[in-house]
């Protein structure tokens, strides 16, 4: 399809990082700084600025990769740049100081596949991850795209495309893990109420806390998506498409819809597409900011203007979805694999992975880890390799305590769990799930009774309210909770607890209600321990659960060490600490509001917490 | 101040599947949804004012209330939480003498606690306005409030 807009005559390509992380830690001004530092060197016809989507390392933005060879710079200042321009790309020596050097090592790894954080992950949802400009469709057209759409619409009946979606073993991505052939079958036999339309949507409202796949996907490669989508939609015989996409990413709307105007543009959405005779054609439809909508008929409803609240299933959307006519919707990172497995084939793609999970998963990997960010793995590594290999394990020497997967559906999987390979039936036999891909590192300084009170009060927060068993069930287990972590709980409490979580769980209306005890279970499980803490002595051994801490000043430490430096004092939030300069100061215990900012700036170690 | 909500409903259908993002752009435009707006919608898409109502409050992203000049949003997600996001909510109310959901007598900053923006790496975060700050400590905040004060 025409020609491309990188032109060949480039010497090389400056891939600069534009997910929301990078462009948070001011990436746009590194690739300004790049443009004009070039243009003094008389070097820009022969090096290239590209912005690209999401690199996956967050960790280290704002990153630069250069192609070819893969260099990859990271931490970048605008100050680093005349530098970097004139040693590396004027005169050839690349700069090892604005490498990567793994923590506790000193020599730089100048080449992307040669660090660990990107060793071991297997790419097909971010197969174009940092190497195309998601705002242009010639970038991704140029990386194959858009051939499987060609392949499925002049090569393959529909009942062929799902046939080869069924035979990959695809199963849902967005955390339930339904086989993604067989929604597509049900879809396709369905047959559309009063001569109407049969209805595809790509659920886009990643709610979970701390999860951004999907906005990476769309933000680094809006294309894919769109691909997925139209061979989806000729196989169930859809002609109408939504987005459903959270009004917190305005830049995963802003690409889409961009990428939308050029698919049209170019014949490959709307009608007629390459002239086959198919019509399909994709509106966006934002969400509004309420975590229930990322359950499918919910999002249903909010998409026909209505209250985003679930209903009860059957029948399934693929039966009455959206204005009451059958439905597919699949998450984004589900649509984002069905052009490789059409280009590539089924059985490439049911090689990766275990027995019951075929093909990778994308993780966002966050928390108490070191190399923060965004990996895709295959199916059946264990959380050991991802955490300890990619993640680089946990900052500042502490021990790992526990990993959260699927957010607040999910639960919290223990080190003695660690070796478990990951797929959607170990996750679940472990009491987790997969989720959307949330991975959240906890060390020793988490409290996993705070995790847990934590997830309910978000759940309890965005429970819709429409069911009994989610709105006042989840409420009053928050209160159990919030209780021990005062230091006023009992041990009745917990078999409470666990009585509420199990009729929580039969009884909720939707997927919301029905996971919502999740983490509190998993904690009890694996955890039990702590929670006993926090009852029989009220205390919480990781310090979190401030009603339980008391902090004190060693006055011995502070004159003989510190020398009544004073900085605690005059950083007090409440005037609680007493005590002049090269004197030994003092916490007013009735005073003290417990937040820990003395604890925080002291340098000689004289206050303590207990 | 009317033509401004015409005018956002001139881009969509007048029909209900249009309403939400109708309040959106209302929300952008006005920074809340002032109570006169939404009367217009609801004449205009011919829906009883008690639905615009209800979706107006349903949703997290509306606001009956005006908001400061600068709104600032701490994240609460999962990885902002672990690594203390809640003593920096705390900071910024105690900072601007305010509390979670409220505005300042002036107009210039209200605070609101977020799910989650989706910059983990950077946790945790705060965004005022449209601005990203990352790597936020209780002692970052009152350098933060400064910096939009004048």
């Amino acid at each position: 399809m025409e020609e491309k807009t990188t032109p060949t005559r480039y010497r090389l390509h400056l891939m600069v990082c534009a997910g929301t992380a990078c462009v948070s830690n001011r990436s746009f001004e590194i690739k300004e700084a790049l443009e004009k530092e070039l243009k003094k060197q008389g070097l820009e016809n022969e090096v290239l600025v590209v912005t690209t989507g999401c690199n996956g390392f967050c960790e280290r933005g704002p990153l630069l990769v250069v192609q070819p060879g893969n260099i990859f710079y990271q931490q970048l200042t605008v100050k680093d740049i005349p530098y970097l321009v004139e040693e590396h790309f004027l005169k050839g020596r690349p700069v090892q100081k604005l490498m990567y050097t793994p923590p506790e090592e000193k020599k730089p790894i100048p080449v992307l596949n040669d660090i660990d954080f990107f060793k071991k992950q297997v790419l097909i949802a971010l197969r174009n991850r940092g190497l195309i400009d998601p705002e242009k469709i010639e970038d991704y057209i140029a990386r194959d795209g858009y051939r499987a759409l060609v392949k499925a619409l002049t090569q393959m009946t529909p009942e062929e495309i799902i046939e080869e979606i069924k035979k990959s073993g695809l199963r849902g991505r967005g955390g339930a893990g339904f086989p993604t052939g067989l929604k597509w079958e049900f879809v396709r036999l369905a047959s559309p109420a009063n001569g109407g339309l049969k209805y595809l949507v790509c659920n886009g409202d990643e709610g979970d806390p701390g999860a951004f796949m999907d906005r990476s996907i769309l933000e680094a490669d809006p294309h894919s998506v769109i691909e997925g989508m139209v061979i989806g939609a000729k196989a169930i015989g859809a002609q109408q498409g939504y987005v459903y996409i959270r009004n917190e990413y305005p830049l995963a709307l802003k690409r889409l819809t961009l990428a939308l105007e050029q698919a049209r543009e170019y014949g490959l959405l709307g009608k007629d597409i390459l002239g086959t005779g198919f019509d399909f054609d994709i509106k966006v439809a934002r969400g509004a900011g309420a975590f229930v909508c990322g359950e499918e008929t919910a999002l249903l409803a909010s998409i026909e203007g209505r209250l985003g609240e679930p209903r009860p299933r059957p029948p399934y959307p693929a039966q009455r979805g959206l204005y009451g006519q059958p439905t597919c919707i699949n998450n984004v990172e589900t649509w984002a694999n069905v052009p490789v497995i059409i280009n590539r084939g089924a059985e490439w793609f049911s090689k990766i992975g275990t027995k019951t999970s075929k093909g990778t998963k994308v993780f966002s990997l966050v928390g108490k880890i070191n190399n923060t960010g965004l990996v895709e793995v295959p199916m059946g590594i264990t959380l050991r390799e991802i955490i300890f290999e990619i993640g680089g394990g946990i900052p500042g020497g502490k021990e790992f305590k526990a990993v959260q997967t699927g957010g607040p559906s999910g639960g919290c999987i223990p080190k003695e769990k660690l070796d478990l390979p990951i797929d959607y039936e170990s996750l679940t036999e472990a009491g987790s799930m997969m989720g959307s891909g949330g991975m959240v590192v906890m060390d020793e300084d988490t409290c996993m009774v705070d995790v847990a009170k934590y997830f309910l009060s978000f759940t309890q927060d965005e429970s819709c309210g429409k069911c009994t068993p989610c709105r006042e069930g989840t409420k009053a287990m928050l209160d159990i909770l919030e209780r021990i972590t005062k230091g006023e709980g009992t041990e009745e409490d917990l078999q409470l607890l666990e009585d509420l979580a199990v009729s929580i769980k039969e009884t909720a209306l939707c997927g919301l209600g029905k996971t919502a005890p999740n983490p509190v279970l998993t904690t009890l499980r694996y955890f039990r321990d702590e929670y006993l803490t926090h009852i029989r002595d009220k205390k919480c051994p990781a310090h979190v659960c401030r009603d339980l801490n008391v902090y004190t000043i060693d006055e011995k430490i502070c004159l003989e060490v510190g020398h009544g430096c004073d900085v605690c004092r005059r950083n007090c939030a409440s005037e609680a600490i007493i005590g002049e300069k090269n004197q030994p100061h003092r916490i007013i215990q009735e005073k003290c509001i417990k937040c820990g900012v003395c604890y925080d700036v002291c340098k000689f170690g004289a206050v303590k917490v207990d | 101040m009317e033509a401004k909500v015409s005018e956002i409903l001139q881009r969509y259908e007048p029909e209900q599947s249009s309403i939400i993002a109708i309040l959106q752009d209302i929300q952008e435009a006005y920074g809340y949804l002032p109570r006169e707006t939404l009367v217009e919608v609801a004449q205009e898409l011919n829906i009883p004012l008690s639905r615009v109502l209800s979706l107006a409050t349903f949703f997290r992203a509306f606001s009956l209330k005006p908001k400061g000049k600068h709104p600032i949003h701490v994240c609460m997600g999962t990885a902002c939480h672990v690594r203390g996001a809640q003593l920096v909510l705390e900071k910024f109310e105690r900072e601007l003498g305010i509390k979670t959901g409220e505005t300042t007598e002036d107009f210039t900053f209200s605070l609101d606690a977020v799910r989650c923006v989706g910059c983990c790496g950077l946790a945790p975060v705060v965004m005022v306005g449209e601005e990203v700050h990352g790597k936020v400590s209780q002692m970052k905040v009152p350098g933060i409030i400064k910096k939009y004060k004048k």
